[in-house]
């Protein structure tokens, strides 16, 4: 059972030491990526995966964390991208490191939106949340569809191209914009986690009603844990309008963006902290390289059904939370020594008889 | 003085009117029975007075206040804390997990801060201790036994220091060994000044606990008093052996 909580306990006996040693050589290796290897094809991938990194730990918040399954946050991350967008030709930013400064202006924007589609598709539970989730995401792909005039439609909307950074220079600021945000989206997971207020939304996760029945707001917990979802994932699409700086409807409110990072959560592990990292480090980099190699076919997409069957069938709780039991039970039979492995292992004999 | 009020509450579900004009009150500090047969509106009463449905009519008061209306997680937070038919508990959350959920006049910032978890951490391993699960604080709810469940449900519940608890079936489907510990840490708890009003159909249980019985039939509560009286009344009779 030990593998079903939050923190498996495997990860319990490792002191701080290795721990912060291990987080340090993750942070070097993130903060030096674009210089050891500059080429524009790899932290094109960098820039994708980390965007991914914090997607998913973005809606495991609300996803993982109080089970509500959100299969309609493509509407948020399509909503920052187009904010940032419009922010930037009606205000005339110039290109360059500007509109970064603009991306929690987004996020807020963004925040709203939620407040309003959280405080509807809250009342709902279960199935019909998920289902009322992708409905406000396809209006949304509607709305910037035919809203022509501000959004200019499926014609697309153009922002301003950063022309200054060139050759393997140029990725380079889209990279450390997104690698903030994911470490923004991580500390907050950790933070939420780590507060009575995390521990409220497992509590509604385990039984809802139990919760109120002990004093917990269900209501404002999960509206929040909702918005602080969404304001992640729609300052992460703001920092993706501005890197692929042209974006369409049906490429930014895409419901594929929305459940990847359900999958890459689902496949890492549904409401641990790392689970999701592990999803997006794994998936993302795979997904692009399918891409890539099946140029414009959509069989990657074949590959991603694949591996969510391959989730449900094998690791139904993620690897997080799988490898987690595997190790302690490897420990406990060490601990326990050879002795101890025999009940578990009947000799072919014995099954025979 | 009584710490509950209930006067002419009525709930219907349809056609089936399941409290109807229903009044009693429950002395403050005391251990009062809430029985009667099957389907006589015990437990839509505890759904009534803990805000979990909404009343039709009637009146609730706690401490002379009105609490008709507000939300369950409000009037948790006023100070009635209940627990349910068949312990539910955190099942994925560890024992002492469990015992840090419940929240009472909290601010947001206590919420997000993690620092005054010490003190309710020891709060929590006293409580355990006194129910006697503190040796599986660790384990999962999903992993305990149905009677480790009761009893960490109930110690749960007087995390936040309710003045007044609600228990449904405290004695359903435990073993007499336990039944006699739960009572004992309900007498003992009671002892401290927390009241209780318990819906139970074990009735030695009801009888050896209960300082007041209330008797509820079709939505109304037909006798009240001391368990002795109440168990000669023929009312009572009547409506037990539907003569």
């Amino acid at each position: 059972m030990t593998g079903g909580k939050f923190f498996p306990r495997w990860r319990g006996r490792v002191g701080w030491g290795p721990k912060l040693l291990g987080l340090l050589a993750v942070a070097v290796v993130a903060i030096l990526l674009p210089i050891i290897a500059p080429d524009p094809a790899t932290t094109n991938v960098a820039v994708f995966t980390l965007m991914y990194v914090g997607l998913a730990t973005a809606w495991n918040i609300m996803g993982g964390y109080t089970g509500y399954i959100s299969l309609g946050h493509a509407a948020f991350f399509g909503f920052g991208a187009y904010s940032l967008g419009l922010m930037l030709v009606h205000l005339n930013i110039a290109p360059g490191y500007g509109p970064f400064f603009l991306v929690p202006v987004a996020g807020l924007l963004t925040a709203l939106l939620a407040v309003g589609i959280g405080w509807i598709a809250l009342r709902t539970r279960a199935a019909t949340f998920v289902i009322v989730t992708i409905a406000f995401m396809f209006m949304l792909q509607l709305l910037a569809e035919n809203l022509v005039k501000l959004t200019g439609g499926g014609g697309g909307l153009g922002l301003p191209y950063a022309h200054d950074w060139t050759g393997d220079f140029f990725n380079t600021p889209y990279y450390y914009a997104m690698l903030a945000l994911a470490v923004l989206a991580l500390v907050t997971s950790w933070w939420i986690r780590r507060s009575k207020f995390g521990l409220g939304l497992l509590a509604i996760r385990d039984d809802e009603d139990k919760a109120l029945a002990v004093g917990v707001p269900t209501r404002a917990f999960k509206l929040t844990a909702f918005v602080i979802s969404a304001t992640l994932v729609g300052m992460i699409g703001g920092v993706y309008a501005y890197y692929v700086t042209y974006i369409y409807p049906q490429f930014v409110v895409d419901p594929l963006i929305g459940i990847s990072m359900v999958l890459m959560a689902f496949f890492g592990g549904l409401g641990t902290l790392s689970g999701p990292v592990i999803g997006a480090l794994l998936l993302e980099p795979a997904q692009l390289e399918f891409a890539y190699r099946f140029g414009s076919s959509r069989l990657y997409l074949v590959f991603y059904a694949a591996i969510f069957l391959v989730v449900i069938l094998l690791l139904p709780r993620g690897i997080v939370p799988s490898a987690a039991e595997l190790i302690a039970r490897w420990r406990r039979r060490r601990t326990a020594g050879p002795a101890a492995r025999a009940p578990d292992a009947p000799k072919p004999a014995e099954v025979a008889s | 003085m009584s710490l509950l009020e209930i006067s002419n509450l009525s709930k219907r579900f349809g056609g089936v009117v399941a409290v109807d004009s229903c009044s009693l009150s429950v002395a403050d500090r005391s251990i009062t029975g809430l029985i009667g047969p099957n389907g006589s509106g015990k437990t839509t009463v505890f759904n009534l007075v803990t805000g979990f449905i909404p009343r039709d009519a009637g009146e609730v008061r706690f401490k002379s206040r009105s609490i008709g209306g507000l939300g369950p997680d409000r009037i948790y937070g006023l100070g009635i804390g209940r627990t349910f038919q068949l312990a539910r508990i955190f099942p994925r959350l560890t024992a002492l997990e469990n015992m840090l959920v419940p929240v009472r006049r909290a601010g947001f910032r206590a919420m997000l801060s993690h620092g005054q978890w010490r003190h309710e951490r020891d709060r929590a391993m006293e409580m355990l201790d006194f129910v006697e699960i503190a040796h599986v604080a660790g384990t999962v709810g999903g992993a305990l036994s149905y009677g480790q469940r009761k009893l960490l449900e109930l110690a749960a519940v007087m995390m936040a220091a309710p003045e007044l608890v609600l228990l449904d079936e405290p004695a359903g489907g435990v073993n007499p060994a336990l039944l006699e510990k739960i009572a004992d840490h309900i007498r003992k708890l009671n002892q401290q000044g927390v009241t209780f009003l318990l819906v139970e159909h074990n009735m030695s249980f009801v009888m050896n606990l209960c300082h007041e019985v209330v008797v509820l039939h079709q939505g109304k509560a037909i006798a009240s008093g001391k368990p002795k009286a109440v168990r000669e009344n023929p009312a009572v009779l009547d409506a037990y052996l539907g003569a």
